[in-house]
């Protein structure tokens, strides 16, 4: 049997001091990791979810985005007819051309402004997206320039509460409703009716097309006929995937958070190990008596080790709960494929957490193992002679 | 002729630091009996401790032999060693070291804990020992809430509860008042009339070794014939 967690768990406290600043600044480094961490997957999150995997994107060939694509309303009605587009219950293809532009707000609380996308978007549009809902007002009606919002936008910048009036295009907006679309990307958008976005911008042409497929087999067909057809230079894609490659943007963050908090582990490896040594030290002579009364080395090695562990995990745990009432908040960054601001909320997982015990574990392992070599190594009799 | 519990022979113990060579131990033969309890005196740096670490196998001689029970102790590594002193060795300490965030039941267990006993055996077994030396009352006390004499004793239980073949005393009274150090004294001799344990108490005071059975002297690192004592003006 090897030596009893209580006495690691009792020795702790008998440091306070130490132990305390050690578990803090442990707590730090998991609470910052996790905390930029949550971010990131907060981020990939917004992109990822959105899209259903039988809605088709089409933009021209060439564009990394909605924005920079243009399609025309003759290729649109051709690939309306594609074999393969879902029909509604009234026998229309379930096809919405939209048009995406951005304009510049001022944020709320801030001089700064940022780009915040409109879509123009039918009312087939609105059923391609039914986890889309209004939370206050009502939808726009066509012809007229009202415009819808979504909550974190609205919650984000000046002039989007409802009742508010936008100025873009060719005159006022009219803010008539609130939305909410489920964690997607559509969350940092503004929408309205497409045509009334067309006259106001002098649009010919859609920014993209976006097709519900009627099974996945004719999400291949629609993809490979669109990409075929010379005529019209097309990029065909799935929408899930689409959003996937915009996730690109949770990259810089994620590897900031990493490096960020393998600095800070660093430092906290330090003090784990510095505590470590502390302790090693002022228990010489029990770790001696310990060896006398028959603990072998490897017993003393796994004691101390265990010490650090629990330190780390101690600080991990508090690390981790400290960092928790950042779940939820909304938060905004650039996207830069679309060169607009992008919202979304830190989104802290059971699995993110898990990572941030790992990461506290890791530290103390790293912070134990050379002091409890230590421990190990020294000779019973010179520690019982000089302790 | 039956073989004695310890067989030392030709046993030497040299420290070595940087150039200089310190001389421990020198040629030492002693033969100790089962049941025996056996005084080792001499002044500070005799080499009274060195010795008693190398019986328990906590410290390797120079050269020579020392056999505990027909085992020859320098001959085995650091984890048969750790398992040999669990089974074999009780050791009390001048300082007591007692594991100070553990109660008195704890410390008197630690040892039993790398047998292959049940819970309930090992505490019959702390409860026996700790109530041999009389502390039954003080089992969840910890170190700090206890006397020295009642430390040492917790220590003496620890160093009993395995039922070990020989209990080494370092100096066990050197941190004690008069008064504890009889109580003490008493107990150790009780362990070894009542229970026949085979004791080796290493001291400098000549009161404590009169509780003993034999005494016998180092000077040094010499080990002086039996009668013989150490220099008075070095006992001073």
């Amino acid at each position: 049997m090897a030596i009893p967690l209580k006495y690691n768990f009792r020795s702790l406290f008998v440091r306070r001091v130490s132990t305390a600043m050690t578990v803090l600044s442990i707590a730090l480094v998991v609470a910052v990791f996790v905390g930029v961490m949550a971010l990131a997957t907060g981020l990939e999150m917004a992109l990822v979810t959105t899209g259903d995997p039988l809605n088709v994107l089409v933009r021209r060939r060439g564009s990394d985005s909605e924005l920079s694509s243009f399609i025309s309303r003759e290729a649109f009605q051709a690939m309306r007819f594609l074999p393969g587009v879902q029909m509604n219950a009234d026998g229309a293809p379930i096809a919405s051309g939209e048009i995406v532009v951005v304009i510049n707000l001022p944020k709320r609380g801030e001089q700064k402004g940022s780009n915040v996308t409109i879509r123009g978007v039918s009312p087939v549009g609105l059923a391609l997206r039914p986890q889309l809902h209004i939370v206050e007002g009502r939808l726009f009606q066509p012809g007229l320039r009202e415009v819808i919002v979504s909550r974190r936008i609205s919650e984000r910048f000046e002039h989007t509460s409802l009742g508010d009036r936008l100025r873009f295009g060719k005159g006022e907006w009219k803010v008539v409703g609130i939305f909410d679309a489920g964690n997607t990307a559509f969350d940092s958008e503004i929408w309205t009716d497409v045509n009334q976005l067309a006259s106001d911008y002098h649009r010919e042409s859609f920014s993209s097309v976006l097709l519900r497929a009627t099974d996945e087999a004719a999400v291949k067909e629609i993809i490979n006929r669109i990409e075929n057809d010379r005529r019209y230079n097309l990029l065909a894609q799935p929408e899930v995937e689409y959003y996937e490659e915009q996730t690109k943007a949770a990259g810089p963050i994620k590897l900031l958070g990493m490096f960020i908090a393998i600095v800070m582990g660093i430092g906290a490896c330090f003090a784990a190990m510095n505590t470590m040594y502390a302790a090693v030290t002022y228990r010489t002579r029990e770790i001696a008596t310990l060896r006398v009364l028959g603990f072998k080395r490897g017993s003393i090695l796994l004691s101390f080790l265990t010490e650090s562990l629990l330190l780390a995990l101690i600080g991990g745990l508090i690390g981790c709960v400290l960092v928790l009432p950042i779940h939820g908040i909304t938060t905004g960054t650039a996207n830069w494929q679309t060169f607009s601001e992008i919202a979304f909320a830190f989104r802290i997982t059971p699995e993110l957490l898990l990572w941030g015990m790992s990461f506290a574990a890791l530290m103390g392992l790293f912070g134990g193992i050379f002091p409890a070599r230590q421990a190990a190594r020294q000779s019973p009799a010179a520690a019982l002679r000089e302790g | 002729m039956t073989q004695p519990l310890v067989e030392i022979r030709n046993l030497s113990r040299i420290f070595r630091r940087d150039s200089v060579e310190v001389v421990a131990l020198k040629d030492i033969n002693l033969d100790i009996p089962e049941g025996d309890f056996l005084a080792l005196m001499g002044p500070s740096g005799s080499g009274k401790t060195t010795l008693l670490n190398i019986i328990a196998g906590l410290d390797k001689p120079t050269s020579g032999v020392v056999r505990v029970g027909g085992i020859e102790v320098q001959r085995m590594n650091e984890d048969e060693l750790a398992e040999w002193r669990n089974h074999h060795v009780g050791f009390v300490f001048q300082t007591f070291n007692l594991i100070p965030v553990l109660t008195a039941f704890e410390n008197v267990e630690l040892p039993l804990l790398l047998t292959g006993l049940s819970g309930q055996e090992r505490r019959e077994h702390v409860l026996t020992a700790l109530k041999l030396v009389g502390l039954a009352d003080r089992v969840d006390h910890y170190p700090r809430q206890l006397s020295g004499g009642q430390e040492q004793r917790v220590a003496i239980a620890r160093a009993i509860v395995t039922d070990p073949t020989i209990i080494l005393a370092d100096e066990p009274t050197g941190n004690l008042d008069a008064r504890s150090a009889e109580e003490i004294l008493t107990l150790l001799q009780q362990l070894n009339e009542q229970l026949h344990k085979t004791i080796i108490l290493v001291t400098h005071d000549p009161r404590a070794a009169h509780y003993a059975k034999h005494e016998r002297h180092l000077e040094k690192g010499v080990l002086l014939p039996p009668g013989v004592t150490y220099t008075v003006e070095e006992r001073a």
